[in-house]
């Protein structure tokens, strides 16, 4: 297969349908909506639904009556049309069906803009919808790689019966990149045992995520929590880039993570030792390595679209053992790679602390510009 | 003295699609009787085995406990849209929603006019009873102008509370409805008649007519604080006042439908 | 080796096409390449502008504040990138369209009357063509070859009829020489 010059919103969705998708349901909203309206196109085309909903709460709903089925279905949809979904994500979870959506995040919070951001990390990764459930949390940095998350976003969600969410930020869904799109995969033929289908005169099966009896909703919950120890343990994935020697090291993910790649090239032109840990699990978190690096550098310099929600979670991981810097533009601004570097030559010049709060200590920094 | 063998005829059992246990409804609720019609109904048409049903929230939460029926429960308000994800994966099953009041016409009422205007080939139960049953009897979109509740405790004022929703009169409006109808379940009469309008939903929905829907005007003695017989007038006195029973929207298709 | 071109101007002036065909060349010159259209921090009203970043290794950020090269399609676009180009780097004007003289001294600088050049192969529309050659005939990014093959093999089959009047558009516009100041 060649690789095509593509948009990865466009890239996700012919890459889900060739992954089997038999049916999705959506909403429009920037800067997603091209996923959708490409879907609106080939879905009928090979004669499976597509059905643009009256809302995301009906999105989500339809996607969990659909996965309730045991198909392969999802949806999309941008920060604000998310929260929407928030209520269906935790019924899809506590009825333990897999279904795979899609959060390409803009800036927030309330309407916000329709600019690139990674606000949602929250929402997505800690939660959103009531009650104790995880995600599966995918967060590429390219085109190549979101079309590759694609097809293992269903494999996951299937595996696991969990949700999976493929969250791109809004320039990633934007961006063209060559892409090179996996062939047509046959539809799945098997039915999980699970799934409701009309009883044919077998036992019949009831899929809910009701249970009035506190010790026995205690044991569901028990299990979802378990499974997610095993996902922890089975699926992290990240890159490193220049690890090895690194005096320093930057963690971002997505496209906070390719800008700050740029910025840790032009740091090493400069002979400073400093590396990149691009996250590609956010849920599961990569901890080992983060636990293993924090034993050989000086420090980090976690890089967000957003106010620092990545960076609780490394943190909690470093444990201030080393110190921990934060730098992030909010609201839909996106940092250049320059302003990425500024803060690694800031690091480097020390000098650091582990006392306080990494975030205040950015805010301070930002009052020149922002206060 | 010689037993002689008297012939019995049955002439009254359970429906195969109805589960033998005893539901969690109050004395003198519908529910019990809306069930049933939908159990004779799926079992007559032979549809049992290939049906799915969506249960929604409210005291019908747990109707999937009393049909022999592959079944799921939807997010308050939401039925509609999950039936409209399982029906269009899975085309060629029977796929009802079973939903209150303030189910489908507050919480839902942008799933179920979605639904109906998109004319999914879906089959709804809407049980209108005037009030917020499960929660402790509180004011509905349905609950009548004066009715007092636990949350309109001086009666209904439709100047501060506004009105009482005409769901089935909404619906039929749209071009995507094929059947809807309004019944009762009041007396035997209409309880035969809300059966005959529930084959007629569930045979619109096996021939691709269309959206359907069964309105049941039903009773809550528990929450009206009535026994079942009172109940049972207030619904003849003052609800079918509000909510005249008629077929509101039978599309030419339907009209030719032999039931 | 990487090359960061924006290219801005009103929207209609084929601003993301010229961009796009840039980036298909460079992905069939077998380069890394990245294309995003005017988009969150870069969006003003009325203008419209895409980054094209080109490139032998994975390319890192696809926002670049200093780009290498810049295609100047009408004033503000001069306005507001003229002293964001990199120093050594090629700033292409469209003079048809800009009052001004470019300030910059240390950047190569090509003003071309695009919209002039068009009218006159016959097609207004090609102006991006003309502003894309110049672009290739005084930078070393790619050559005109790999874009004429975009161009062939890019062009959107409902526009395949102006295949020949782009082709021209190009080479006119590769024609003009910095040095020179005039058609050579």
């Amino acid at each position: 297969m060649a690789k095509e010059l593509i948009k990865g919103n466009t890239a996700v969705a012919e890459a889900a349908l060739r992954a089997g998708l038999e049916a999705y349901f959506g909403y429009p909203i920037t800067p997603q909506t091209e996923l959708l309206e490409h879907l609106s196109g080939r879905m009928p085309e090979l004669g499976r639904p597509f059905v643009q909903a009256e809302s995301e709460l009906g999105a989500i709903n339809m996607v969990y009556g659909a996965a309730c089925t045991g198909k392969r279905v999802m949806t999309s949809s941008s920060s604000p049309g998310v929260s929407l979904m928030m209520e269906g994500l935790s019924y899809i979870a506590g009825t333990e069906v897999p279904a795979v959506f899609v959060d390409v995040v803009r800036g927030g919070p309330g309407l916000g803009n329709i600019a690139p951001a990674q606000g949602d990390y929250n929402q997505i990764v800690h939660g959103g919808g009531h009650g104790d459930y995880h995600v599966i949390v995918l967060a590429p940095a390219s085109v190549q790689e979101a079309v590759d998350l694609t097809g293992l976003a269903f494999d996951l969600a299937e595996e696991y019966r969990a949700i999976v969410c493929i969250m791109l930020d809004g320039s990633l869904g934007q961006m063209m990149e060559p892409a090179e799109i996996p062939p047509m995969q046959p539809l799945k033929t098997e039915i999980p045992d699970w799934a409701v289908r009309g009883t044919n005169g077998g036992e019949k099966r009831v899929l809910t995520s009701i249970n009035l009896d506190p010790p026995a909703q205690e044991k569901m919950n028990y299990r979802l929590m378990t499974r997610w120890q095993t996902i922890e343990a089975n699926e992290v994935r990240y890159k490193g880039y220049y690890l090895d020697d690194a005096d320093f090291v930057v963690v971002g993910f997505g496209t906070a993570g390719r800008i700050s790649l740029s910025a840790v090239r032009a740091a090493r032109e400069k002979g400073i030792k400093v590396g990149l840990l691009r996250p590609i699990t956010l849920a599961p978190f990569p901890k080992e390595i983060l636990d293993e690096l924090t034993g050989k550098v000086e420090g980090f310099l976690v890089v967000e679209m957003n106010a620092g929600q990545m960076l609780e979670d490394v943190r909690l991981e470093v444990r201030g053992r080393v110190p921990v810097e934060f730098f992030g533009r909010m609201g839909g601004v996106v940092p250049f790679p320059d302003e990425v570097l500024a803060e690694i030559e800031r690091l480097v010049e020390g000098p650091l602390t582990t006392d306080g709060h990494p975030r205040d200590r950015w805010l301070a920094r930002m009052a020149d510009t922002l206060g | 003295m010689v037993m002689t063998e008297i012939p019995t005829k049955v002439i009254y059992e359970r429906p195969e699609a109805f589960d033998p246990r005893v539901t969690h409804y109050c004395p003198g609720c519908t529910h019990g009787v809306a069930h049933r019609l939908v159990a004779e109904v799926l079992g007559e048409m032979g549809e049992i085995g290939n049906t799915i049903g969506v249960a929604s929230v409210g005291c019908s939460v747990f109707s999937y406990n009393y049909f022999n029926i592959d079944f799921v429960e939807a997010a308050h308000g939401r039925a509609p849209a999950m039936a409209t994800g399982i029906k269009r994966v899975l085309p060629e099953r029977m796929v009802f929603t079973y939903q209150g009041d303030g189910d489908l016409a507050s919480i839902g009422m942008g799933e179920i006019v979605g639904a109906a205007s998109r004319g999914e080939l879906l089959t709804v139960i809407f049980i209108n009873n005037a009030t917020y049953g499960m929660t402790g009897g509180q004011m509905a979109p349905t609950t009548l102008p004066g009715q007092v509740t636990s949350s309109s405790p001086t009666g209904r004022d439709v100047s501060r509370q506004g009105h009482p929703i005409q769901t089935a009169e909404l619906l039929s409006t749209l071009a995507g409805s094929a059947y809807v109808v309004r019944r009762s379940l009041h007396n035997a009469r209409e309880v035969r008649r809300a059966k005959k309008a529930i084959r007629t939903a569930f045979e619109v929905q096996k021939h691709g007519l269309g959206f359907s829907l069964v309105e049941l005007l039903s009773t809550c003695p528990t929450n009206w604080g009535m026994s079942p017989v009172e109940a049972r007038d207030w619904v003849e006195e003052r609800m079918l006042t509000y909510y005249p029973l008629g077929d509101y929207k039978v599309s030419p298709s339907v009209a030719e439908l032999k039931v | 080796m990487q090359q960061e071109v924006i290219i801005a101007g009103f929207g209609g002036q084929g601003v993301l096409f010229a961009g796009q065909l840039l980036a298909y060349a460079g992905m069939d010159a077998g380069k890394e390449v990245t294309w995003i259209p005017s988009y969150g921090p870069e969006m003003r009203g009325g203008t419209a502008n895409c980054t094209v970043v080109i490139s032998d290794e994975e390319i890192g950020s696809p926002f670049v504040q200093n780009p290498t090269a810049v295609l100047a399609m009408n004033l503000p676009s001069l306005d507001k990138y003229e002293t964001l180009v990199k120093k050594g780097g090629v700033l292409v004007v469209n003079a048809s369209m800009v009052n001004r003289t470019v300030n910059r001294e240390d950047i190569t600088v090509v003003n071309i009357p695009a919209n002039d050049i068009a009218e006159s192969i016959g097609s207004k529309r090609a102006v991006n063509m003309v502003m894309l050659g110049a672009l290739l005939g005084n930078a070393d990014i790619l050559s005109l070859e790999d874009l004429e093959k975009a161009l062939e093999g890019h062009l959107p089959e409902r526009h395949k009829k102006l295949l020949p009047a782009n082709l021209e558009a190009l080479h006119q516009g590769a024609a003009y020489k910095v040095d020179e100041g005039v058609m050579s």
